[in-house]
């Protein structure tokens, strides 16, 4: 593998990996907009991946593989693994010249129930994300954090306050309906942005919590109604409809107090897409790569770590973004 | 603990006073006293392990915690450069314990288990602070590593914590912040005190609090007529208040410390007085012949010494200069008008006059055209610039805006380049917000002055992208970078000291301006700087 301007670049199978340049051949790990752009001229996706490239990306020359089954690309034997990130994401192993390589894409190993669970994929050379490379990203359990929500909820609806919690469209917003299901006595209303991709992944057959639209609402007051809306809502125009409402955030990032008290946010609901570190090093060991090569987040840590326990690692640097 | 750390939690959840004030007053009526009352300490900036006093210092913090979860120690450092807070990084780092120790007060905490081996071998200290760490789930884990590190800031001020107190009490806030000034003690009988509605013996003894100026914005005719208020010039030196009580003397500076015993020439002065008074005024090291005061790094010399010989009284001689009078004869004029307070003050200076205690005096303008061009002379004088008081005006406390005004002169600048950064803490945590400046001399940047304040958010941020992107070496939280940046600093005076690397140090540097139009190259030279300094 190479980092070409265009991207991440297999020569012997003459295609890249979510390029951010148009390319002619693109195998796509999955939707986040910093890994799926317009412009390719023949997208390679997973088959569960391919109704959330629809809807980013409209109608595309796509290829769809079921994971695990092998396709060839020039000399290369290529096929897709789920990474538990979000629904459809997948890592890509590439088998060419004797050497197996995989490319993580994101993923994570926490359960998630709107997306199948990672595959951890033996091979030589493992291309690993390292979004949050540090030992202080240790992830609660998601069905704690679907309880704080709710009780943060409750405590909002005593003061008559709406509870906005902010979170990503694509995938957190899913997860967050399906784990928050089992604690819910009511619907969620949703931000418009949230809801087309909730009506994505329904109509993908994953089961969510009852929803409404925020424009449908019969009466104009939310107060004690749990709302999803896109971080880009905060501090938006679109706020003003809620009398009083406090604001949260479901991120990774929000493991640290910094980061949410930088934001304003009242609260941080710590679930991220994402390994956490613990996870980032137990899927390498799973993977018996003999060499690591780390991309985006801060991989100096990881990379010292794993050289200084006996895993040639180094740094390559992507344009792949922190959405987490 | 827990409702300590439950407690902390709110606070550092809530962005609005109401509801920080709210869950201060909550957690009064609840807590035992004796807890209520270390909590108070803290809150108000209390701190439990110091040099004299060391439970654990950071950098055996860091150690153990290194140890205790297995992280080499690289990592911790790596780990504290992204969080930028030193308790919360431990606090993440440690393990959750598989079963939490059974729950333990704050006051016990304290008293029992932390106070008990102050002082005593590494190893001893390391024992407690590890198996607490280890019993302790994460939101008391932080909170306890915050009672370590010695900082909760948790966006609480003193005032606020009064005026929770205020309330839940019925003292008025006024008598509560004069009893928590100084050093005291915390326990049960101190809050008892604290929040009785009597009036105390001790009440006597304390100062009263301080009314605060605030910098004016914009043109000073917009406070009216000039009739109205009173000027007088601003000095650079320590603010303070002598107390003269039943013929007995004590010193506090405005940081809340008593200065008792450091400043001899001006107790001396107090003691001649005949008269029992609280004066406000400003502490300056003054040579007699000379016309202005020594340089505040002159005064600094004699902060630090307790007993101060005939040697440092004759380098660096200290007057004070008083601008208002607070009691009298045991009579509390705070609500008289300014006018009416100084009338009484320049009485009581002129009948006893004396060298080391002396009227700061006013300046008399017709126009705030002429008082603009008197503040021109300011800096030949030595002093910052002017003091605006509102003639009718009560002595209020705290920094209450309307009043009192300070309008300082324009800062000196200087074009200086970015070559340290640290992360910043609380906010601004996980951002490199802390920042060193250098000038050139020769071919090499010498750091001259370390700023915090001055940058938007919005240029925060680029500049944090900048620099993590051009780091040049990493020492634990401090990172060199590549020298490119360069920026006006702006600051308000240049002394010469022997303890800075680059000879001088400034008087409150802040920046001014990001000057992204200016190479490195064309930053100024360090002896542009030596000019300025006296």
């Amino acid at each position: 593998m190479q980092l070409r301007p265009e991207g991440l670049y297999c020569p012997a199978g003459r295609f890249y990996i979510d390029p951010w340049r148009p390319v002619s051949t693109a195998v796509i790990t999955h939707g986040h907009g910093d890994h799926a752009r317009t412009g390719m001229g023949r997208y390679h996706t997973s088959a569960e991946g391919l109704p959330i490239l629809q809807w980013r990306l409209g109608e595309q020359d796509y290829r769809r593989h079921e994971y695990g089954e092998a396709f060839t690309l020039g000399k290369a034997r290529v096929s897709l693994h789920p990474a538990g990130h979000v629904l459809g994401s997948a890592q890509v192993r590439i088998e060419a010249e004797g050497q197996v390589w995989v490319v993580s894409g994101d993923y994570k190993r926490q359960p998630d129930p709107t997306c199948s669970p990672f595959e951890a994929v033996p091979c030589d050379t493992f291309i690993t994300e390292a979004t949050f490379g540090l030992p202080i990203y240790r992830w609660p359990a998601a069905s704690d954090v679907a309880r704080d929500i709710v009780s943060w909820r409750d405590h909002c609806a005593a003061r008559g306050e709406a509870a906005i919690l902010y979170c990503y469209a694509l995938g957190k917003a899913q997860r967050l309906l399906a784990e928050l299901a089992p604690f819910l006595d009511r619907p969620v209303y949703l931000h418009g942005a949230i809801a087309v991709g909730v009506d994505v992944y329904r109509q993908a057959g994953i089961a969510l919590a009852e929803t409404r639209r925020v424009l449908d609402a019969e009466s104009a007051d939310f107060a004690g109604e749990l709302v999803l809306a896109p971080p880009s809502a905060a501090g938006s125009p679109w706020l003003r409809r809620f009398r009083k409402a406090q604001q949260g955030f479901a991120s990774g990032w929000m493991r640290l107090r910094g980061n949410r008290r930088r934001r304003n946010m009242d609260r941080g609901f710590i679930l991220s897409d994402h390994a956490d570190w613990p996870d980032l090093l137990r899927t390498i060991r799973e993977t018996g790569a003999s060499r690591v090569i780390a991309t985006h987040g801060d991989t100096y840590a990881l990379v010292r770590i794993l050289n200084e326990t006996g895993v040639a690692a180094e740094t390559l640097a992507t344009q792949f973004g922190d959405e987490a | 603990m827990k409702r300590f750390a439950a407690l902390y939690q709110e606070l550092d959840r809530s962005t609005a006073t109401l509801d920080k004030r709210a869950a201060l007053v909550a957690y009064f009526r609840d807590a035992a006293p004796r807890d209520a009352a270390w909590a108070l300490f803290l809150l108000a900036g209390g701190k439990l392990s110091g040099a004299r006093r060391r439970i654990a210092a950071l950098g055996e913090l860091r150690a153990w915690a290194a140890e205790a979860s297995h992280t080499p120690p690289w990592l911790v450092d790596a780990s504290y450069d992204q969080v930028g807070d030193l308790a919360e990084t431990l606090a993440l780092l440690l393990p959750d314990p598989s079963q939490p120790s059974p729950e333990r007060g704050l006051a016990d905490w304290i008293e029992d288990v932390l106070s008990p081996v102050a002082n005593r071998d590494e190893a001893e200290r390391r024992a407690v602070i590890v198996a607490a760490w280890l019993g302790l789930p994460f939101e008391e884990r932080l909170v306890f590593n915050k009672l370590l590190t010695g900082a909760l800031r948790v966006g609480v001020s003193q005032r606020l914590v009064q005026q929770a107190l205020a309330e839940m009490s019925g003292v008025p806030i006024a008598r509560i912040a004069q009893r928590m000034l100084g050093s005291w003690t915390p326990s049960a009988a101190f809050l008892l005190s604290l929040l009785s509605t009597e009036t105390l013996p001790s009440d006597r003894q304390q100062p009263y609090p301080f009314f605060l100026a605030s910098p004016i914005e914009g043109d000073p005719a917009a406070l009216g007529s000039i009739e109205d208020w009173m000027i007088e010039w601003k000095w650079d030196g320590i603010r303070a208040q002598l107390i003269r009580r039943l013929g007995e003397v004590a010193l506090w500076s405005r940081g809340e410390e008593r200065l008792d015993g450091r400043f001899p020439e001006v107790e001396t002065a107090a003691s001649a007085l005949d008269r029992d008074c609280v004066l406000d005024g400003e502490l300056l090291a003054w040579q007699a012949e000379n016309r202005q005061p020594m340089p505040f790094s002159a005064l600094q010399t004699r902060i630090q010494r307790l007993k101060p010989g005939p040697k440092w009284l004759a380098e660096a001689p200290v007057q004070m200069l008083a601008y208002d009078l607070l009691e009298l004869d045991g009579e509390d004029l705070r609500t008289l008008p300014q006018q009416e307070r100084r009338r009484r003050l320049e009485a009581l200076l002129h009948a006893h006059p004396d060298p080391r205690l002396r009227l700061s005096p006013l300046v008399h303008a017709s126009s705030w055209d002429e008082a603009a061009d008197l503040r021109g002379v300011s800096r030949e004088r030595g002093v910052e610039g002017f003091m605006l008081k509102r003639a009718s005006a009560p002595y209020q406390s705290g920094r209450r805006r309307g009043d009192w005004w300070k309008w300082k002169i324009d800062p000196l600048t200087i074009d200086a380049v970015l070559i340290y950064a640290q992360a910043g803490h609380g906010r601004r945590s996980t951002l490199y917000t802390d920042y060193t400046f250098g000038l050139w001399e020769g071919d090499s940047l010498v750091p001259i002055a370390k700023a915090y304040s001055g940058l938007t958010d919005k240029e925060i941020l680029a500049l944090d992208r900048w620099l993590r992107a051009h780091t040049l070496e990493r020492f634990g939280p401090v990172r060199s970078v590549e020298p490119v940046q360069v920026f006006e600093l702006g600051f308000e005076g240049v002394n010469i000291s022997k303890r800075h690397k680059s000879g001088v140090a400034l008087r409150f540097p802040r920046i001014l301006r990001w000057r992204q139009d200016k190479p490195a190259a064309e930053a100024d030279r360090l002896d542009t700087l030596k000019a300025l300094a006296r």
